[in-house]
């Protein structure tokens, strides 16, 4: 997948997640929890989403990447390259 | 006794949130029951297939944004809808009430089930990897979920719980409400009882599997209370929540006052897992009526439990005969669930609430489906598919009995 599609599925997910927000303005370097009402429930939610769309399993300590979508796409572009 | 409570320990309702199969509103339900209208609709559920069922159509997102409707559930939705309309409807000025005076108390069947079966379904398309688990599985499945959600929406710092009483929850929460406002626990209690239940298909297929689910070719008339034809249960979801509090501080404030609780009781059977006792759900309402200091001639109504099963219903017609004996007559019978189906843990509150209003109107509304009256289940006093116009209407007996034989009774008279 390219960071195109990365940043689609991203949105995707984020959209069933908060599904109140407008995410048309969503700042890819801001941190997500900056920008939307995000707790760690959700957070777990775009984990399994990730994991149950496309079977990437991302361990516990490498959570801290997705604080933002630049850095989520930075994270899975090279794990999603044969998507 | 009831007559010598001083009113510091007298309990009145002050404010009625509902969702039922046919009204939102207790305005709404009320009407429907004058009507003779039923909310019982084609359902289709997993696996089971095709039967019938009382379905809500409140609106979730009134007081939910779709994420917390997400994160919650269907029995969380229930309860908060009800809740914020009882608040609303009490004339509360909820902003300047102290959260921590108010406790939370909803009846339920069950909880779990329906979160549960929806994992297990969606987990086999991972091949049981239980990596692909939810995370919200426990929040959703605990036990205290619907009265959780109900304290997160409303801010209520108070205590909150369900409380687990089989189809009497909904008599349980309020009779919890009632003892907890006279312990001093809380000086606000919203209560009565939510049902999720038709989102699980367990329900259907275990009432099925025991012969006790209604079957009939138009939903409408397939839950028939008392009729010779009657062949079992229709399940309905559904959400009853009450403000209770005292009498002093309501009639300080200027309330409107629904009624005054004035004798509750709870007793087991100790005799079947499933099979009611009449002995005993008579030994309960016995109870009930000398707590409030009435006899039972002056029972205007009785909200029968009854749910249309072949047996269940005659065990309750031989309780009331045994306490009414030969004064029945004066005293009139009806059913809600030939309305709308057995909500579960909700019914015993929505089948008091949509009684509530025969205090101003003076009309005992009936139960309907009733073609051909099982000679078992004739009473005298039963309202037949009409409502009654009665005159006036002062107190209100309202039976709810559960499996494991748990039986709670709640008496409301006119303040």
């Amino acid at each position: 997948m390219t960071a195109d599609e990365i940043r689609k599925a991203i949105l995707e997910i984020l959209h069933d997640i908060a599904p109140d927000e407008d995410l048309g303005d969503l700042k890819d370097e801001v941190a997500f929890t900056e920008q939307l009402p995000l707790d760690s429930m959700d957070f777990l939610d775009i984990v399994m989403e990730l994991r149950k769309r496309y079977r990437i399993q991302i361990p516990e300590e490498e959570y801290t990447q997705l604080s933002s979508m630049a850095s989520t796409i930075k994270y899975l572009e090279p794990r999603m390259q044969d998507m | 006794m009831a007559s010598e409570r001083p009113d510091h320990q007298r309990i009145v309702i002050t404010g009625v949130g509902l969702s039922a199969p046919n009204g939102n509103s207790l305005p709404e339900f009320r009407r429907a029951l004058l009507e003779g209208r039923s909310g019982v609709k084609p359902f289709e559920t997993r696996y089971f297939g095709h039967t019938a069922a009382g379905i809500c159509d409140f609106d979730e997102l009134r007081y939910q944004k779709r994420k917390e409707v997400r994160r919650g559930t269907r029995a969380g939705s229930l309860g908060i809808y009800c809740a914020r309309e009882a608040i609303a409807d009490s004339g509360l000025d909820w902003e300047n009430v102290d959260r921590s005076a108010v406790g939370i108390f909803v009846g339920v069947t069950e909880h779990g089930n329906v979160e549960t079966e929806n994992e297990i379904y969606l987990i086999k398309g991972y091949d049981y990897d239980t990596r692909y688990w939810s995370h919200h599985h426990n929040p959703r499945t605990v036990a205290n979920n619907p009265a959780g959600e109900i304290s997160l929406s409303l801010g209520i710092t108070g205590p909150h719980y369900t409380l687990g009483a089989a189809c009497a929850a909904g008599n349980t929460g309020i009779i919890q409400g009632v003892q907890m406002l006279r312990l001093e626990e809380c000086d606000f209690a919203l209560c009565g009882g939510v049902s999720e239940s038709i989102h699980s298909f367990g329900i259907f297929a275990s009432f099925n599997s025991q012969g006790a689910l209604a079957k009939h070719d138009d939903p409408t008339k397939a839950s028939r209370p008392f009729d010779a034809d009657r062949n079992g249960i229709v399940v309905a979801e559904g959400g009853c929540m009450f403000v209770l509090e005292r009498y002093d501080s309501a009639r300080a404030r200027g309330a409107k006052i629904y009624g005054e609780i004035v004798g509750h009781a709870m007793n087991s059977d100790a005799t079947d897992f499933v099979l009611p006792d009449s002995g005993r759900q008579a030994e309960c309402i016995r109870l009930a009526l000398r707590r409030a200091g009435m006899r039972p001639e002056e029972i205007d109504v009785v909200s029968t439990h009854a749910t249309a099963t072949v047996s269940g219903d005659v065990q309750e017609c031989i309780a009331l005969r045994e306490v009414w004996g030969e004064s029945g007559g004066r005293t009139l019978i009806n059913n809600t669930k030939s309305f709308i189906g057995h909500a579960m843990g909700a019914a015993g509150a929505l089948e008091l609430a949509g009684n509530l209003p025969s205090f101003d109107d003076g009309v005992c509304h009936a139960t309907i489906n009733l073609d051909r009256l099982d000679e078992q289940c004739a009473l005298p006093g039963l309202v037949a598919n009409q409502p009654r116009q009665a005159g006036r209407i002062n107190a209100i007996l309202n039976n709810s009995f559960g499996m494991l034989g748990i039986n709670a009774v709640v008496i409301v008279k006119r303040v």
